[in-house]
């Protein structure tokens, strides 16, 4: 138990910033980030001696936010149209500071493959190697999305919003 | 010709990492020099990555909250778990990303997403008892918090199941006391807390009737916003004057307390 403490709570600022770059939300992420670290708790006797922890929890972690899209998704479809309302979007979050707050929307006009990867190379520090481990891509196309995604993001930040659309992938 | 190997996307992405070997490091440095467009292309994305860090440094500075502690995971993990609790955190993180991410944050989970009428009323009765209570300036509650022991033994009495009045420290609430209610004939408890800018927020417990549990429920009247579930054989509202993405955790942590204390129908506090 302590091994497993050891290793993963350094991990754990990374995780809880990676979470919140993608949901905006201090209570989601760390709700991401618990479910991240439960499943990994629970899983631990099957991960792979060889294994990258690293790559290993941001697997795990993006694969759970997209799973909680997708379920969204599904279940939106049986929800009445009353629910549709109260929705927080997510730049509307008090933890945005006015002034810093661009590079976040320009991160927005990314799609989520793209953005993952930015955040995951460009903030986390993963390897290219790792990041295509976690984004299950080969190399080459790391580096070819990874090209793609900060020109897009260099374009936002250009010519502002009316050239990008905001995809949730 | 050195017979170097032409300078691609490859090597200008590690460049703006800053993860290239120096030798081709000035490679690439010498090609830009050529191509001042490229260069500022360059020089911008190196800028932005920065920005970027620096926008999301102060999430990693943060000190970890307790919850993610894995000892405290790992001790929750041992607890023996019940069928509906799964659903019930599915449920929840469905709820968040859905709250969060946006198109239409639904409020309708899982089992079937059939509402019961009893569960609505029994929101309704709580959220009625919320706004009046918690306006109250002189007489909030009945028995005050520093007679906690009483109170809860109280009201585990007369509502005919074990009780306890979580402890929402975490969340920024402090308990003031408590009260009784009737509800359809029934006696419901409500536990009323305040957190340090003096917003309210009141858990009501009644026992559950026919349905023995239920997913998590949310709605909002105004600004006030209630989730209300049945475990147990008890029905839970939480209702406070805040949004839902805040009052979520809270209520989470209220069930997992509630769930904690074992098998309340049998009787243990």
């Amino acid at each position: 138990m302590d091994e497993i403490a050891s290793l993963l709570e350094p991990q754990i600022p990374a995780l809880r910033r990676y979470a919140w770059a993608l949901l905006r939300d201090r209570e989601a992420a760390d709700d991401l980030v618990q479910d991240t670290l439960e499943r990994a708790i629970s899983r631990w006797g099957q991960r792979r001696h060889e294994g990258d922890l690293r790559a290993w929890l941001f697997t795990i972690q993006r694969n759970l936010f997209l799973n909680g899209v997708r379920q969204r998704r599904t279940r939106g479809l049986q929800v009445g149209e009353e629910a549709l309302n109260d929705v927080q979007a997510p730049g509307a979050s008090p933890e945005s500071h006015v002034g810093l707050r661009d590079v976040l929307a320009g991160l927005d006009a990314l799609s989520e493959e793209q953005r993952s990867l930015l955040l995951l190379v460009g903030v986390e520090d993963l390897s290219y190697e790792q990041a295509a481990k976690v984004l299950g891509i080969p190399l080459g196309t790391v580096m070819s999305r990874l090209s793609r995604a900060r020109a897009r993001l260099r374009e936002f930040m250009e010519n502002g919003r009316s050239t990008a659309l905001r995809r949730v992938k | 010709m050195t017979g170097e190997r032409p300078i691609g996307e490859d090597d200008l992405q590690a460049f703006v990492d800053g993860r290239l070997a120096s030798a081709r490091g000035e490679s690439v440095r010498a090609y830009l020099e050529d191509h001042p467009a490229l260069a500022d292309q360059v020089s911008q994305e190196i800028a932005l990555r920065e920005a970027l860090r620096t926008r999301l440094a102060f999430k990693a500075a943060e000190p970890i909250p307790s919850r993610l502690r894995v000892a405290n995971l790992m001790a929750a993990q041992r607890r023996p778990s019940k069928s509906g609790r799964a659903a019930v955190a599915a449920a929840l993180a469905w709820l968040l990303i859905g709250g969060v991410l946006g198109a239409a944050g639904g409020a309708w989970w899982v089992r079937g997403l059939q509402t019961s009428q009893e569960a609505e009323r029994v929101a309704e009765n709580a959220i009625a008892a919320h706004r009046i209570y918690v306006s109250e300036r002189l007489h909030p509650v009945e028995v005050p918090a520093d007679q906690e022991a009483h109170l809860v033994q109280w009201l585990s009495r007369r509502v005919g199941k074990s009780l306890i009045a979580p402890n929402l420290t975490p969340q920024g609430y402090r308990l003031i006391g408590g009260r009784l209610l009737p509800d359809s004939g029934m006696a419901a408890a409500l536990f009323m807390y305040e957190n340090a800018g003096g917003n309210r927020l009141t858990l009501y417990a009644r026992s559950g009737g026919t349905e023995a549990q239920t997913s998590f429920r949310f709605e909002s009247q105004d600004d006030v916003s209630a989730f209300s579930w049945i475990d147990n054989g008890l029905s839970y509202v939480v209702t406070a004057k805040v949004e839902r993405a805040q009052l979520l955790p809270i209520a989470e942590a209220i069930y997992r307390q509630f769930e904690a204390t074992g098998e309340p129908a049998k009787g243990r506090l």
